[in-house]
């Protein structure tokens, strides 16, 4: 490497690494690791989801009732948009386009805004109907705004099943299907956020041509925990608003 | 060196429109009720769904294999988990809920 020709904001390896080679793959395999604590901890929120739900599967399906699996799918396909395109501007900086890097991190960022759009718009709703975690649950089926898109896109017979009747037929402490649902999107959208956080980071690194195909190891350590991101969303749409 | 393999566009786009096409799958299939299966099918989809995009979009598949060692490791505790509480849940006396 002769520094002459190369840029002032070129990075160099730490003096502990054999080679770049080296330190990309050591940083790679920590992010791994951490990757690894994030399955775990996900990991015991979907076993505690599957436990409840053999122990009391009335509760589960009524709750499910209230998502709208269309907003699920279309947030779905949201973040696989964006994993491919984080994938895709990785491949661009290994291929010196820096534009076009630059551009997919664009999208990737507008993908995680979207899907934050629509978790709020599901939770907001979900709070105008009472529906909170835990013991502040109180829903109102009879408030204002009831006619909800959530409630009724399931309740295809609404001659039979009424809104009235449909909430005196709710399972008692149906609470705790929402406790879940709050605890898992809630933790699954904060990783959305800190994603976008590091991408934009990423972005502006390569704005400053901090980045090329030597050295990019922050922008594959923020899109592998986006694709983890993807990962753990990939789970938890069929298990919330399929099953 | 693996670690840097560039892998063809080809490869990404094939990658994302089958994941677009499984997820068009998953909710298809959880329109018609397969009973206890319901559960199985959707967990199976996303595991090939998961599998796919740790593969490719991960690089997994062109990687040095102690990250997919880590990946399944995590996996593999969490299946240790799930056991025991099978096991226990399975094992309990019959309690009447007092709430």
């Amino acid at each position: 490497m002769s520094d002459s020709s190369s840029p002032s904001n070129k990075h160099h390896h730490a003096h502990h690494f054999d080679s770049a080679e080296h330190e990309f793959d050591a940083s790679k395999f920590g992010i791994w690791v951490f990757l690894c604590t994030e399955i775990l901890m996900f990991g015991g929120l979907f076993v505690g989801y599957i436990f409840y739900s053999g122990k009391y599967p009335e509760i589960f399906e009524a709750g499910s009732q209230f998502l709208d699996w269309k907003l699920g799918a279309i947030n779905t396909a949201v973040l696989l948009l964006s994993s491919f395109t984080i994938a895709i501007s990785i491949r661009n900086i290994q291929m010196k386009q820096k534009k076009a890097a630059m551009r997919n991190m664009i999208i990737t960022l507008v993908c995680g805004l979207v899907f934050m759009g629509i978790k709020y718009k599901e939770y907001t709703h979900k709070f105008h109907q009472g529906i909170y975690p835990g013991k502040y649950f109180n829903y109102q089926p009879h408030g204002a705004e009831h006619s909800s898109k959530d409630a009724n896109s399931h309740g295809e017979s609404k001659g039979e099943h009424g809104k009235v009747e449909h909430m005196d037929s709710l399972p008692e402490n149906i609470a705790l299907y929402f406790s879940f649902y709050f605890v898992m999107t809630g933790i699954h959208g904060t990783h959305v956020i800190i994603g976008m956080g590091l991408i934009l980071w990423c972005l502006i690194r390569t704005r400053n041509d901090e980045f090329g195909p030597e050295y990019y190891t922050p922008l594959e350590g923020a899109a592998l925990f986006w694709h983890l991101v993807d990962l753990v969303w990939i789970y938890l749409f069929p298990l919330l608003y399929l099953i | 060196m693996s670690a840097h393999h560039v892998l063809p566009m080809k490869t990404y786009t094939t990658v994302f429109i089958t994941l677009l096409f499984l997820t068009a799958f998953t909710v298809a299939v959880a329109q018609v009720d397969f009973g206890m299966f319901n559960a199985f099918i959707a967990m199976a989809v996303a595991s090939v769904k998961a599998a796919l995009v740790g593969m490719y979009f991960m690089h997994l598949k062109y990687d040095d294999k102690i990250n997919t060692a880590c990946l399944l490791s995590g996996f593999f505790f969490l299946i240790v988990m799930f056991a025991f509480i099978a096991v226990d849940a399975g094992s309990r006396a019959v309690e009447m809920s007092t709430l």
